[in-house]
């Protein structure tokens, strides 16, 4: 086969799939050999956060990988925040640019994803297409299906689990609290050792969420959405109290925040400050390997358990390499892509799979994983909390932008 | 641009080019500067290897009349009347299709080249080959005393060795006839008659028309030649 | 006959027009449309930028259901609570940062012009003007922040501070790391613009005579010089004030966080993840356009009053301003600067070959290169970017500024000309205020994402520059060597080729440098035009920032403060090499 027939028929396959997709792609276009062959040669943007240096080189690799397997060109276009790709497909749809957009796959969850949901701005659902997919812990690890209470509906991929959790330096702190409330007795205690970076960057309104789910008289309540104005203020009216007693012992005395995730890490190294949030229980390990963090750097979370989720891929509407896209979420999904990125070496991200689910040899590489000596097991890291409704969160960040702000 | 080009070989070869001297002339020029008349009427013949020296006071408009006559005026000036080279009219030719060559105060030799480079720039493009375009710098460097100064820096010689290779461009250029605006005046009095006589011994050996404007009485008997005032070409 | 037909037409033009010289040329003609042209190509995108930020701004926005006009973004936007603080934010940096450069740099002129000191600090801040802006920030903040190399060098032994002090110095609430990032950006700015100045006017006599009058230094230059060269200054200190009230960088690394200044907050409600704040994003861009129109109004203003209130007291008779204090506040206040700017550099090249260092160590325990090593892909493609999207833009820039100001030496002053000043309109409107609407723009023409939109968005920044720095040494050349040239035989096109252009060789590669300079610089435009599919080293390190992981930001910071010093230090070597034998055009 010639090359330029190939690249016909990618073309042809593209205008089929943009067609396809505007009129509700439900089913399997075609079998998974052919999607496979329609990626070979394609390019692959793919719009991920990149504000870490081992999340980077892990994206890296993939890139290789992709290339390797299946010929698919990957650049890493690194974002700063999500919802600057959820407002760039948002202006490509505007100027009515409906094909060969400049986002082909998106690392994303939560609010981004309710946002493009409702809008309109994905492509799918694509994902019981994927052969991997098959391998997912859909039963056990109920957030791969449901982001932040929004159903994924096939629209997403799920690549990685997260649950909140505290890092500390062991070395300067000997007792660790094990509730929000006793964080703040903590923090008494010890002023200028704890903050928390500024909602919206995604840890910081975790922690606002984790406060809420621990205080609010009824946490059901916040598995829908907000229907009244009164309703929340009663529900949300402990987590204010707590807030104005607890921002005074913070660092800074509460009247500055870190900008971002990151920018806590640098504090807890200079030791600023000696609890630092963090979204991923493996993490502590990897940066104790590559230098970033202290060797007497530990992790714990609450006896009662912590905020978990899922973050996922997706591919916006107008992506010019869906195929691409797939097979690429799909590789992310492979025991192979799971398992280099629960190692601490690499990532430390806890998987996705469902261990039984796979074969013996993949079970193996799996348990030979050294999850390193900041990370928790599986039974010490604890029940894990299902996040509020979006809705919640976005008036919660308005109220607190009103409150402490300004 | 082959335009361009077609004008540039018609002016080297073209049929009526001077071969044998001839005489530069002026005929009923005005010149005006913003709509303000600077002089009217002015009609000249300056015949082969005549010198004639046109004095006035500064800002009377001598520099703009020899701009208007080498084609270099710029566009705040209007110009009307006839010059011409002999028979031809070159009123509206273009500066370098004109063939006259221009002296200032300043030696104006182009700083990034050498000085073999500033005289081969003025050598015309029909001297073909790079041994014969030598040999012309060469001859013409020893003409002056200058002999092996062809590659030499102009910033590094005398005010008096840059003034003659300015010359010196200017004659390898083959004018047909030479203005001169003042470019006596910044040189000493002892450097100053040896270089005047260098420049009206040779525009006289190249039967050059030449014009000279200054208002030094003395450079204006040097010439032996006629001498003009301003205010008497200005009725 | 031909010769006779040419002759006669030429005459009938030259009669009508005047024009005697050079009309002969076709490329002449291309060259007469090229300030018309210059400036359609860049205030038409800056315009439609405009409109499509201003539609939205009030309520009109299709894609999110937004189809009529209404003034509740405006509502929206003014009942804000984080709005008043972040204004006042802005205004505060804005003034502040303006006010003081302006005062250090003629301070530090009037004391010190003429003297050995003044001629050594107008070589170092060369290279400051070179760096980004970013790049700066970044290594001041590691230099100053509570746990900054500073506090490292003398503690505990001297502070007593086993751990970093709980104070809070970068991101403060009032701005002041911010200003005195911009502040030492913009000072050697200032004072460079105003050495050009006076090296244009005759500010050499005037001060002398004032100097023989019996005037101090201070008193002389403040009273005889400064009233006339501020009109040469003061599209300069518009640019300053305007960057200062809109900049985008500087505040993301430095700037107050709660609430931020108006750029940041009105950059958070584009990219947040609820669509409905477009419009109230597209009103706060609108607003920052005011309110750098409002500044520069109030500026005009200040001037008129101050001017007039000066008019007494700079005939007083009075022949001294507290000389002694001016010289040396304005003289440490450059060290300051100076050392904060080597500082910098050298802290961002420690932290670069970092392994572990912990505070309150003075310098890294392990040594690495790691952050080298692990990211040689991304940097090699960053600066390819870099260099690439650098050069075609300031290259483009030289050659459109050159045919402009060609066409202004053979033309003389036309009416295309006459307008060029408008090509500073990119500089003055915040680049928030019309990158959103450049964004939709590039997308309708389907040129997102690509190198085109890239270089010609960098190009409306890129261009002013160059423009700025060529236009005086174009206009100030002798044109008679042009004319010796023609008169020897020589076309246009060769003159202009071999005598023109070489001889301004020194002039051409340093607007060269500056362009590309200021093109590594851009942030905003990079991330808009670029789709987020180019990287450059700036928009990697402005990036990562964020991030707080020094060494890799190091690495990053330090490529991007390089790559501009490496342009001037070509465009100041290259001539010196090329006129090596030509001593008066060597220059150094």
């Amino acid at each position: 086969m010639t090359r330029k027939s190939i690249g016909l028929m990618t073309l042809a396959a593209g205008l089929f799939c943009g067609l396809v997709a505007q009129t509700g792609w439900a089913q399997a276009s075609g079998n998974w050999t052919d999607i496979k062959a329609q990626a070979e040669g394609q390019t692959l943007y793919w719009n991920a956060w990149g504000g870490s240096e081992r999340i980077n080189n892990y994206i890296s690799w993939v890139g290789k990988e992709l290339w390797n397997q299946h010929g698919i060109t990957l650049k890493h276009v690194k974002v700063t925040d999500t919802a600057d790709v959820v407002s760039r497909v948002l202006a490509e749809k505007t100027a009515g640019k409906d094909s060969n957009g400049s986002v082909d796959l998106v690392w994303i969850n939560g609010e981004n994803f309710a946002s493009m949901k409702k809008n309109g701005l994905l492509f799918g659902p694509f994902t019981q297409n994927l052969p991997n997919y098959a391998l997912v812990d859909v039963d056990n690890k109920a957030t791969t299906t449901v982001d932040f209470m929004v159903p994924v509906g096939g629209l997403e991929a799920p690549w990685g689990m997260a649950k909140f959790n505290f890092m500390y330096d062991s070395a300067r702190v000997k007792s660790t609290p094990n509730s929000i409330s006793e964080l703040l007795a903590w923090s008494e205690k010890y002023p200028s050792s704890f903050t928390y970076p500024s909602p919206p960057d995604f840890l910081g309104s975790t922690f606002l969420k984790q406060a809420l789910l621990e205080l609010a008289a009824d946490p059901t309540i916040l598995r829908t959405k907000v229907r009244k104005t009164a309703i929340f203020e009663s529900i949300t009216a402990p987590l204010w109290t707590y807030l104005d007693k607890l921002h005074p012992n913070l660092w800074r005395s509460g009247t500055q925040f870190p900008v971002s995730s990151a920018a806590q890490q640098q504090l807890l190294d200079d030791g600023e400050v000696n609890i630092q949030l963090s979204f991923n229980p493996g993490s502590a390990s990897s940066l104790i390997k590559s230098g970033e963090l202290s060797s007497s750097v530990r992790t714990f979370v609450f006896e009662k358990g912590t905020i978990g989720n899922t973050h996922f891929v997706a591919i916006p509407y107008n992506s010019s390499s869906k195929e691409a896209a797939m097979v690429a979420a799909d590789f992310l999904m492979s025991p192979k892509a799971q398992a280099r990125k629960q190692d601490p070496e690499y990532w430390g991200d806890d998987t996705v799979l469902a261990i039984d689910k796979l074969s013996a040899a993949d079970q193996e590489i799996f348990a030979s994983i050294e999850l390193g000596v900041a990370t928790l097991s599986p039974q010490e890291l604890g029940p894990t909390l299902l996040e509020p409704h979006p809705s919640w969160m976005e008036r919660i960040e308005k109220e607190w932008l009103k409150r402490y702000g300004q | 641009m082959l335009s361009d080009t077609k004008n540039n070989m018609n002016t080297y070869h073209r049929a009526d080019a001077p071969k044998h001297p001839i005489p530069l002339h002026l005929q009923e020029l005005s010149l005006k500067l913003r709509g303000k008349p600077l002089f009217s009427d002015l009609n000249l013949k300056i015949n082969p290897g005549e010198i004639t020296t046109l004095m006035g006071p500064s800002g009377c408009g001598k520099s703009s009349l020899l701009a208007a006559i080498s084609g270099t005026l710029s566009s705040e000036f209007s110009v009307s009347g006839i010059i011409c080279l002999g028979d031809f009219n070159i009123t509206t030719l273009p500066p370098e299709q004109r063939h006259i060559g221009m002296l200032f105060q300043e030696d104006l030799l182009f700083p990034h080249m050498s000085v073999g480079e500033n005289l081969s720039f003025g050598i015309p493009f029909s001297v073909k080959g790079k041994k014969a375009r030598a040999e012309l710098i060469n001859q013409a460097l020893e003409d002056a005393g200058l002999s092996g100064f062809a590659s030499r820096d102009p910033a590094t010689l005398s005010g008096g060795q840059r003034a003659r290779i300015a010359v010196l461009r200017t004659l390898l250029s083959q004018p047909s006839a030479l203005l001169l605006d003042e470019p006596f005046s910044k040189l000493d009095v002892e450097l100053r008659e040896r270089f005047r006589a260098f420049v009206f011994r040779h525009a006289k050996a190249h039967q050059l028309p030449t014009l000279l404007v200054t208002h030094d009485p003395d450079d204006a008997q040097s010439t032996g030649g006629r001498v003009l005032k301003m205010s008497d070409l200005n009725n | 006959m031909r010769d006779q037909a040419h002759t006669n037409q030429s005459l009938n033009r030259g009669r009508t027009t005047g024009v005697l010289c050079s009309d002969a040329l076709g490329w002449l003609f291309s060259l007469r449309s090229m300030p018309v042209l210059t400036l359609l190509a860049f205030l038409g995108p800056v315009l439609a930028g405009l409109v499509s930020t201003l539609l939205p701004a009030f309520g009109y926005l299709p894609v999110i259901g937004g189809e009529e006009l209404s003034f509740k973004p405006w509502a929206e936007l003014f009942s804000h609570p984080a709005l008043p603080h972040a204004l006042l934010n802005t205004l505060t940096s804005g003034f502040a940062a303006t006010i003081i450069s302006l005062i250090l740099a003629i301070g530090f002129v009037s004391a010190w012009q003429g003297t050995k000191s003044f001629q050594r600090v107008r070589t170092i801040l060369a290279p400051i003007l070179a760096i980004p802006h970013s790049a700066l920030a970044i290594g001041l903040a590691f230099l100053i922040a509570p746990s900054g190399w500073i506090a490292r060098l003398i503690s505990p032994w001297a502070t007593g501070w086993e751990m970093p002090p709980d104070v809070a110095i970068i991101h403060d609430p009032n701005g002041l790391s911010l200003i005195l990032g911009l502040v030492i950006k913009e000072t050697p700015y200032l004072l460079l613009m105003m050495i050009a100045a006076l090296d244009q006017s005759e500010a050499n006599q005037r001060l002398c005579l004032a100097r023989t009058l019996g005037y101090k230094p201070v008193a002389a230059w403040i009273k005889a010089v400064l009233p006339i060269i501020y009109r040469q200054i003061r599209l300069p200190i518009f640019a300053v004030l305007a960057f200062s009230l809109s900049v985008v960088d500087v505040a993301l690394i430095l700037g107050p966080t709660t609430p931020p200044t108006l750029s940041i907050l009105v950059l958070r409600w584009f990219y947040d993840p609820d669509l409905s704040y477009r419009t109230l994003a597209a009103a706060g861009a609108v607003l920052q356009l005011f309110v750098v129109i409002g500044a520069i109004s109030m500026w005009c203003l200040g001037e008129v009053v101050i001017s007039k209130a000066s008019k007494p007291w700079l005939i007083n008779g009075r022949r001294d301003l507290y000389e002694s204090l001016v010289s040396a506040i304005s003289k440490s206040a450059m060290k300051l600067i100076i050392t904060a700017f080597l500082g910098s550099f050298t802290v961002i090249l420690v932290w670069s070959f970092t392994r572990r260092w912990r505070y309150p160590d003075a310098l890294p325990s392990v040594w690495s290169t790691q952050s080298w090593g692990s990211n040689l892909y991304n940097l090699f493609w960053s600066s390819s970017t870099t260099l690439a999207v650098g050069l075609a833009s300031s290259v483009i820039a030289i050659i459109l500024v050159v045919a402009c100001l060609e066409n202004e030496k053979r033309r003389g002053k036309s009416a295309g000309t006459g307008a060029l000043w408008l090509l500073y309109v990119p500089l003055m409107i915040p680049q928030v205020s019309f990158l959103f609407g450049v964004q939709i723009v590039t997308i309708r023409l389907g040129i997102d994402s690509s190198w085109l939109s890239i270089i010609w968005s960098h190009l409306l920044f890129v261009l002013p520059y160059v423009f700025l720095s060529l236009s005086d040494p174009y206009r100030c050349q002798d044109d008679r060597y042009v004319g010796i040239a023609l008169s020897l035989g020589a076309s246009p096109a060769r003159a202009f080729w071999r005598v023109r252009l070489p001889m301004l060789l020194r002039p051409l590669l340093f607007a060269l440098a500056i362009g590309f300079a200021v093109s590594v610089a851009q942030y905003l435009p990079t991330l808009f035009a670029g789709g987020g599919r180019f990287s450059t080293l700036t928009t990697e390190a402005v990036n990562m920032a964020a991030s707080g992981n020094r060494r890799v930001i190091g690495v990053y910071a330090l490529l991007q403060a390089l790559l501009p010093l490496l342009a001037f230090s070509a465009a100041l070597g290259l001539p010196a090499f090329v006129f090596r034998n030509r001593r008066s055009l060597r220059g150094i």
